[in-house]
């Protein structure tokens, strides 16, 4: 496999020659936990300088920052409230859609396509997930967008969820709602992927018991699969929420990038990251500037605080499993 | 396995109580099951169908050798191309030694514990959102000192370091214990062990890790908008300055409302997706391989 050889091991060697070796066994150690620590540092580093950037809206605003519905550069006023309204309602949807979506895949692909037709699906599903935002986003605004507004909205607005208020309005191709489609099919790779594996976990003996019980496949999935994969598949889902949270360029290509908060779905809106993105050409004041790094803090913690949680989960998941 | 009970004659479940719905509640789950996958990957067809239906004929040698002029409708990307090269190639310089560097650590010197916790921190490193870093990187170094190739660059690094350390975790985790032991049964020390032995066994995962990121930090717009978005319409090499990208082109352009900008945001589409597809594919023949080599020996 290599082309090493091993005289340097074999040859008699000097004391000097041996110290050599050790100091090069020390340096390489030493490199290799600096590289550790400096990726942690680095972690440490960014969530520290984004609270420190965000500081004189920190002091100017303080905690209502995050309630106060309002984006102002003219009166200089700034709130969060409209942002996150605007992600957590348009990952809420994409989630609501996903999570079915996803489990349903993954089961199509571990319990009931042959493995001919199960390999090439799988493949596509998981190009799903490599179609860069910007390209999605690009789809979404021109092509998706407009076919939303045009039978999408209208259908929805024909069924009986139609006398909903979030679903009143006349359809539009930018707004809440076609950012969350959109959201929707990047995170469906994502928690498909995963149940995927957590499917082909479980043990066939608890499934084959539960068939053999007289159950149904669908109960034996239902029954015996997600009871065992349940803290598996929150955990999923929670990775998806985090991705769908921190997207930034497809939603602001999608959901319209308006200050306010649409009494409507249809309407648009904005989000966190849409917001953070939009401004990249400059903020004209320092409230503005450290409002928008605010805006980032708020950002990262939601997504941090959902990613650790389903690490967690994921990491206890392991242990149970270890020892059943 | 997708064979049903019930046509044989002994089957207990005949007798079972209400059968025939929960068979069909069993057929119907199936139905959605089917229905959701052809969903997804009607999706995936679907843009790409666009994508080639709306960019390709916007392709020429034009397209790829001239960059877009401030106004009239003929030019290309070749500014876009030659600055995401180099900002995803300098990426790559900055982000792999050091993952690589982290996944030795991780998998050939710390304990268990330790291990465990490096690899919660690269996870969670992995969960910034990407328009975070870029903020990050446009906090630290762009304020100050404006927008630069090399910031874009660094930035990418930043979400390259992650998904490639732990791509390299976890094959170094599977390199045979056999190989380091005849290793150091030889005489040979730790780092030549891991230098000469471990590395090279695992070349193909790390290979398929890099190649994953790269694909997709190639795509990624967020991180450069703060950084390197500001340019000139111009081939330029100089990495000190602002450099024109491929996603922040196509991102620009699809917010424009003129139809030869939206026109050439389709082909620049389909050509980052052509490399990102190229990518994913050259990913899995890495892994195909790798996977047969070890199967083999």
């Amino acid at each position: 496999m290599t082309s090493t050889t091993y005289e340097e091991g074999l040859a008699p060697e000097t004391d000097l020659r041996r110290q050599g070796i050790r100091l090069g066994d020390i340096a390489f150690k030493g490199i290799a936990v600096v590289a550790a620590l400096g990726a942690t540092a680095l972690l440490g580093f960014i969530a520290w300088k984004i609270f420190d950037l965000a500081r004189p809206a920190i002091q100017e605003f303080g905690f209502s920052f995050i309630w106060t519905e309002a984006w102002d550069p003219v009166t200089q006023q700034f709130g969060a409230l409209i942002f996150i309204y605007g992600t957590v309602v348009t990952s809420a949807i994409a989630l609501l859609i996903a999570t079915p979506l996803s489990i349903a895949i993954a089961l199509f692909l571990t319990e009931i396509a042959p493995r001919r037709v199960a390999a090439p699906i799988a493949t596509m599903v998981e190009l799903l997930a490599a179609i860069p935002s910007v390209v999605l986003g690009l789809w979404g605004i021109l092509v998706f967008g407009p076919w939303v507004r045009d039978h999408l909205e209208p259908w929805i607005q024909a069924t009986p969820l139609g006398w909903l208020p979030v679903f009143s309005g006349s359809p539009s191709a930018s707004g809440i709602f076609t950012a969350a489609l959109v959201l929707t099919i990047m995170i469906i790779p994502i928690t498909s992927a995963i149940c995927r594996e957590l499917f082909i976990r479980v043990p066939r003996e608890l499934t084959d018991g539960a068939l053999a019980l007289g159950s149904t496949r669908w109960e034996a999935i239902r029954g015996v699969m997600f009871a065992y994969a349940a803290p598996g598949i929150v955990a999923a889902v929670l990775l998806g929420l985090g991705r769908a949270f921190g997207e930034a360029i497809a939603v602001n290509q999608t959901i319209g990038n308006r200050n306010a908060i649409p009494t409507s779905w249809f309407e648009p809106g904005d989000s966190l990251g849409s917001k953070i993105a939009s401004e990249y050409v400059g903020a004209t004041s320092i409230q503005q500037a450290s409002s928008i790094l605010y805006l980032a803090a708020i950002l990262m913690v939601i997504s941090l605080v959902t990613n650790v949680v389903a690490q967690f989960i994921v990491v206890r998941f392991e242990r149970a499993r270890r020892a059943v | 396995v997708s064979q049903l009970a019930g046509t044989d004659p002994y089957d207990i479940t005949v007798r079972s109580n209400g059968l025939r719905r929960r068979r069909v509640v069993e057929k119907v789950v199936g139905v959605l099951a089917i229905g959701s996958a052809v969903l997804a990957s009607g999706i995936l067809l679907l843009v790409l169908g666009t994508l080639v239906y709306k960019g390709f004929s916007q392709l020429s040698l034009d397209f790829f050798t001239k960059s877009r002029p401030l106004f009239g409708e003929t030019g290309g990307i070749a500014d876009a191309l030659v600055g995401s090269a180099l900002i995803v190639g300098m990426a790559m310089v900055m982000a792999i030694p050091m993952s690589v560097l982290v996944a030795i650590y991780i998998s050939e010197y710390a304990g268990p514990r330790v291990g465990r916790a490096l690899k919660i921190v690269l996870d969670v490193l992995n969960g910034v959102p990407a328009i975070v870093v870029g903020i990050f990187v446009f906090g630290v170094l762009v304020v100050g000192h404006g927008q630069s190739a090399v910031f874009g660059a660094f930035a990418l690094a930043i979400l390259m370091l992650p998904m490639v350390a732990r791509a390299t975790q976890e094959i170094l985790d599977v390199v045979p214990r056999s190989l380091r032991d005849a290793s150091f049964a030889l005489g040979v020390t730790k780092w030549r062990t891991t230098w000469n032995i471990v590395l090279p066994a695992a070349l193909g995962g790390i290979l398929t890790g890099v190649v994953i990121a790269v694909a997709r930090v190639a795509g990624e717009t967020a991180p450069l908008l703060f950084t390197t978005s500001i340019a000139a319409n111009q081939v330029s090499t100089n990495v000190s300055e602002a450099l024109p990208t491929l996603p922040v082109t196509i991102f620009a352009f699809s917010e424009s409302s003129d139809p030869n900008e939206q026109a050439a945001a389709w082909a620049a589409a389909l050509v980052l997706i052509a490399f990102v597809l190229v990518m994913n594919v050259l990913a899995k023949l890495f892994a195909a391989r790798k996977r047969r080599q070890l199967e083999g020996s």
